[in-house]
């Protein structure tokens, strides 16, 4: 329970904070942390404005979004708090709840027969498959190293070997790229953006309006909190008293978020058809990741 | 043997059968065709519930006169008993489907043929039934060839459309090459036996090399499966065959295949690693090969054949890991991948006979397979839209519905492979895991592709007549494996304990591993899919409360500004995998006609653009060497003069020869 607390209000914060930083950055006032918790307030008291084109999956596909994020995020453990479902091969079910949600979201872009929205449907879908096999080969080589199956125990290190900082390292660079791909920041897609030719998540919610657009940004919201609380649950050691693993947690998501504002304003998004190459090489490092934990395990 | 009395049942069924549904009027036929399906599955239902539930391994007590009379050939065992369970719900599925589905061809076909359909029906049924019940290698094979020409019959009833009968030519010649293949590995393993018999392998296998008769046997009921390299057939008949038979056909008859595949692998001893590893790594193959080239598909049941292809590969990752994990010892692999293979078999039939009728229903309105000129179907045809996308959401293995568990499973085998510290075997399950998610992934691609562009937006290209809501029956048969699909994917941790049960049963590995460590986690999936549905529910009534009716409002979609958008300019289904189409380029070819106008080409005639996609093994496995063999035989034709005088000279050739032959004793 505390593990889903702690997901909540972390994510509230997150993408304020990434605002903040990249204003901060560029040398802009920029709006406050709890701007978009503001924003998604002010949404949720709006009307709706649906397309006449859409049917029933415009109006049912942001609930299931939201609907399937919040049950995976029943399944990840905060530093060391365990979450409230925890089974062996729950990041089997944690990983095909985001495809569900990417699923919806893809077929509610078809459903409003926009020119615009498919463009957005099919990047999505594209890069969904491509970066599936980056979280499952991670997975692997965490189930590799700790012998266990459920995302409690895979992603906190075992505390006695001594390789865990550079494990902790690759393991967070792996689900920090992982989180700039599943939320569509850049360098694979700019939130920012104004044309809707270049967009991937932005062109597809286009047409969604009102509390259907709060509860899809409540969405990404709660994405970056998952994501940010796995890498915590990885780095911070489980061996901590529970105070200081509460302080770590809101640090390191700080950092996370700080990080991801700092790279977005410094670095450019990819041309479209380089992402599969950025995706791609996500995957590969994984398989090293992979590689070097199954060396590392039964020859030396 | 042949004629032992016992064989007379079979052939009293099979014309009492033919007698009743040929009679003269239609709807007599019809109903008898009904009645004899609903009586065979009641009695095959009953006899094989009855084998699942007792304790007896080997075999189910049978309905008091049967037993008297052919008991000693009719063996149901549980393995038996659980594919026969799921030939007859499809069975009766289709059969209710095919009454709303052949009646606008009542008027242009002849009534004889559309009885023989029927007729080629009853037998397909009660010959499937009889596979898996038969262990003697004549009647088994008697009974496979009485199912390859039932579907035979059924596949070809369009048999006046373009390319249909060509894709039944194919399918029966490539069963019947399976055939051979099954022959002959059940006589090499029958050597030194009085009789042909599954039987045999038992004490074969323990004294012989297992993994070429293995081979054989594989290649014979991988043809009647679609395994890669041996699935050409499959892609054309589907799309040929009427959309009730390709649900029968793909959901349960390719799964026969499976069933011997399984069959022959209950009675493996030894190589079990070598035969694990091939299962395996084809069956990865398969799966990928599948789905990548059901998403460059357009035709909507060309679509879904490809991924009975994909399917059929996920079902061999689950028996290759359970060969594999008997192997290397590894109780936990084994039995979970067992068991998986035949949850996703079970599933499999549901989804994908689902998903075959609803593509009917679409066609059945249309009148055409090609997805991009449909668009916009969810209003004019509710419930078949919402049948599909339930399908569609079980077929690509999300959860809360049925796919997500079997691959839930066979993901749990792997994972529990994959701690495995030798290098090979990791390689191997590495492999395996991989393209398990990338088939995954894939199938979403597909799947999203395939429900978006035929039930949602605009449609493409305008109807001539407007599309509406089939039958009441038709909707029916798919309620029939919608409730399955549904209960299955929330329920999970009901079916768990009869299934792992069932598979330790059926491969000799019950009771070795504790049932928690796949209940628990299958009572947690279980409260996941609830709580997601709980979730949706209280979210819409929340929205229902906050977002008041009259604040809604309906405008034109968003076009950048340009209100006058209009249906072309929508996503089509080769735009939406275009990015997917340039990355698979190097595996596989697509190409599009040619547009081009010629410089002296005045009044330019309409031009028709599409684009295909070949699937190269049947380009070189099955065109090439055909086309090489007609080559020969054309050359060969010199010798046919058509003048009698030259036929005489031949006769004396051969005469000759023989008594050369002869003369120096090399015959």
């Amino acid at each position: 329970m505390v593990a889903l607390v702690l997901v909540i209000i972390t994510s509230f914060v997150f993408t304020g904070l990434i605002i903040r930083t990249k204003s901060i950055v560029s040398g802009r006032k920029g709006p406050g942390i709890f701007q978009p918790v503001k924003n998604v307030w002010v949404l949720l008291n709006k009307g709706i404005v649906y397309s006449g084109i859409s049917g029933p999956i415009t109006r049912m596909a942001p609930v299931v979004v939201l609907a399937s994020i919040v049950v995976a995020s029943l399944m990840v453990p905060v530093a060391g708090f365990k979450p409230l479902i925890s089974f062996n091969g729950d990041f089997i079910l944690f990983a095909y709840l985001l495809a569900l949600s990417r699923f919806m979201m893809i077929i509610a872009a078809f459903d409003t027969g926009s020119s615009f929205e498919g463009m957005g449907a099919s990047r999505e879908a594209l890069y969904g498959m491509l970066l599936e096999p980056a979280i499952f080969v991670l997975i692997a080589g965490l189930v590799v190293l700790t012998g266990k199956f459920s995302m409690s125990a895979l992603f906190s290190l075992p505390v006695d070997t001594g390789n865990n900082l550079i494990y902790g390292i690759i393991i967070s660079y792996i689900i920090g790229n992982i989180t700039l791909v599943e939320n569509s920041r850049v360098p694979v897609d700019d939130p920012k953006t104004h044309l809707e030719l270049t967009m991937i998540h932005e062109v597809m919610v286009l047409d969604t309006s009102g509390f259907n657009l709060a509860l899809i940004q409540l969405t990404s919201f709660l994405k970056f909190a998952v994501f940010g609380g796995l890498i915590a649950s990885t780095i911070i050691p489980n061996n901590l008293p529970a105070a200081w693993r509460l302080i770590l947690f809101f640090i390191v998501q700080a950092l996370f978020g700080i990080i991801i504002g700092i790279v977005e304003s410094f670095r450019t998004r990819f041309r479209m058809n380089r992402n599969q190459q950025y995706i791609l090489t996500v995957t590969l490092i994984s398989m090293i990741f992979f590689v070097v934990i199954f060396f590392s395990k039964n020859i030396f | 043997m042949f004629f032992s009395g016992k064989m007379i049942y079979l052939l009293l069924f099979l014309f009492v059968t033919a007698l009743l549904v040929m009679t003269p009027r239609r709807k007599v036929a019809l109903s008898f065709a009904g009645i004899s399906i609903f009586l065979v599955t009641i009695v095959s239902s009953i006899v094989s519930i009855k084998a699942l539930i007792s304790a007896n391994t080997d075999s189910g007590s049978f309905l008091q006169f049967i037993q008297a009379n052919i008991s000693s050939l009719i063996i149901c065992d549980k393995l038996s008993a659980f594919f026969i369970l799921i030939i007859d719900f499809t069975v009766v599925s289709g059969f209710l489907y095919s009454i709303g589905y052949l009646k606008p061809y009542l008027k242009n076909k002849p009534e004889a043929w559309i009885k023989l359909h029927y007729l080629a029906l009853v037998w397909l049924h009660a010959s499937m039934i009889m596979v898996p019940l038969f262990r003697n290698g004549f009647w088994f094979l008697t009974v496979w060839e009485i199912m390859t020409l039932s579907s035979f019959i059924l596949v070809i009833f369009d048999f006046d459309a373009k390319g249909t009968l060509k894709a039944g030519l194919s399918y029966l010649l490539q069963m019947h090459v399976g055939m051979i293949f099954i022959l002959g590995a059940l006589v090499i393993s029958s050597k030194g036996f009085k009789s042909v018999s599954f039987n045999n392998l038992e004490s074969f296998f323990q004294n012989n090399s297992n993994w070429p008769v293995f081979l054989l046997f594989f290649i014979g009921f991988g043809l009647k499966a679609g395994f890669f390299l041996l699935h050409t057939w499959l892609p054309d008949a589907h799309p040929a065959a009427p959309s009730h038979v390709s649900g029968i056909m793909s959901g349960v008859m390719i799964k026969l295949g499976i069933y011997g595949i399984l069959r022959v692998t209950t009675y493996l001893v030894n190589d079990l690693a070598a035969i694990g590893i091939t299962v395996i790594v084809l069956s990865a193959i398969t799966g990928l090969f599948g789905v990548m080239m059901a998403i460059l598909q357009h035709d909507i049941k060309k679509l879904l054949a490809y991924h009975s292809i994909e399917n059929i590969g996920i079902i061999g990752l689950g028996i290759g890991l359970g060969i594999y994990g008997t192997a290397t010892g590894n109780i936990m692999v084994s039995i979970v991948g067992y068991a998986g293979a035949l949850l996703h078999t079970l599933n499999h039939s549901l989804f994908k006979s689902l998903l075959f009728y609803s593509a009917g229903s679409v066609i059945n309105q249309l009148h055409t397979r090609n997805v991009n000129k449909m668009g916009g179907l969810m209003r004019l045809m509710p419930y078949t839209a919402w049948a599909f996308l339930i399908g569609s959401i079980a077929i690509s293995g999300l959860p809360p519905f049925n796919g997500f568990i079997s691959e839930f499973l066979i993901y749990t085998s792997l994972f529990n492979g994959i701690g495995n510290p030798e290098f090979y075997p990791l390689i191997v399950i590495f492999i395996a895991m991989l393209s398990l998610v990338l088939i995954g992934g894939l199938a979403l691609l597909c799947f999203t592709k395939v429900f978006s562009i035929v039930f949602l937006g605009q449609p493409r290209t305008g109807y001539d007549e407007k599309p509406v809501e089939v039958k009441k029956i038709m909707i029916l048969s798919k309620v029939l494996p919608v409730v399955p699909i549904i209960l299955i994917g929330i329920l999970p941790f009901l079916i768990i304990k009869p299934l792992m049960s069932l598979t330790g049963s059926i491969f000799g590995i019950a009771g070795t591993i504790p049932d928690v460590s796949l209940y628990e986690p299958m009572k947690f999936v279980s409260f996941g899919a609830v709580t997601l549905l709980l979730l949706v529910l209280i979210i819409l009534i929340i929205r229902a409360l906050v977002v008041n009716r009259n604040r809604i409002h309906v405008g034109p979609t968003w076009g950048c500004g340009y209100t006058a958008v209009n249906a072309k300019q929508q996503y089509t289904a080769a735009s939406f995998i275009q990015e997917y189409t340039a990355l698979t380029k190097p595996l596989i070819k697509t190409g599009f006609s040619n547009l081009n106008y010629n410089e002296d080409e005045l009044f330019p005639e309409k031009r028709e653009f599409h684009t295909h996609s070949d699937d190269f093994i049947k380009s070189r496995l099955i065109f090439k060497p055909a086309d090489f063999i007609i080559n020969l035989l054309r050359r060969a034709a010199i010798f046919q003069t058509g003048r009698l005088q030259h036929y005489i000279l031949y006769l004396l050739l051969f005469l000759l020869l023989i008594f050369l032959l002869t003369f120096l004793k090399l015959i």
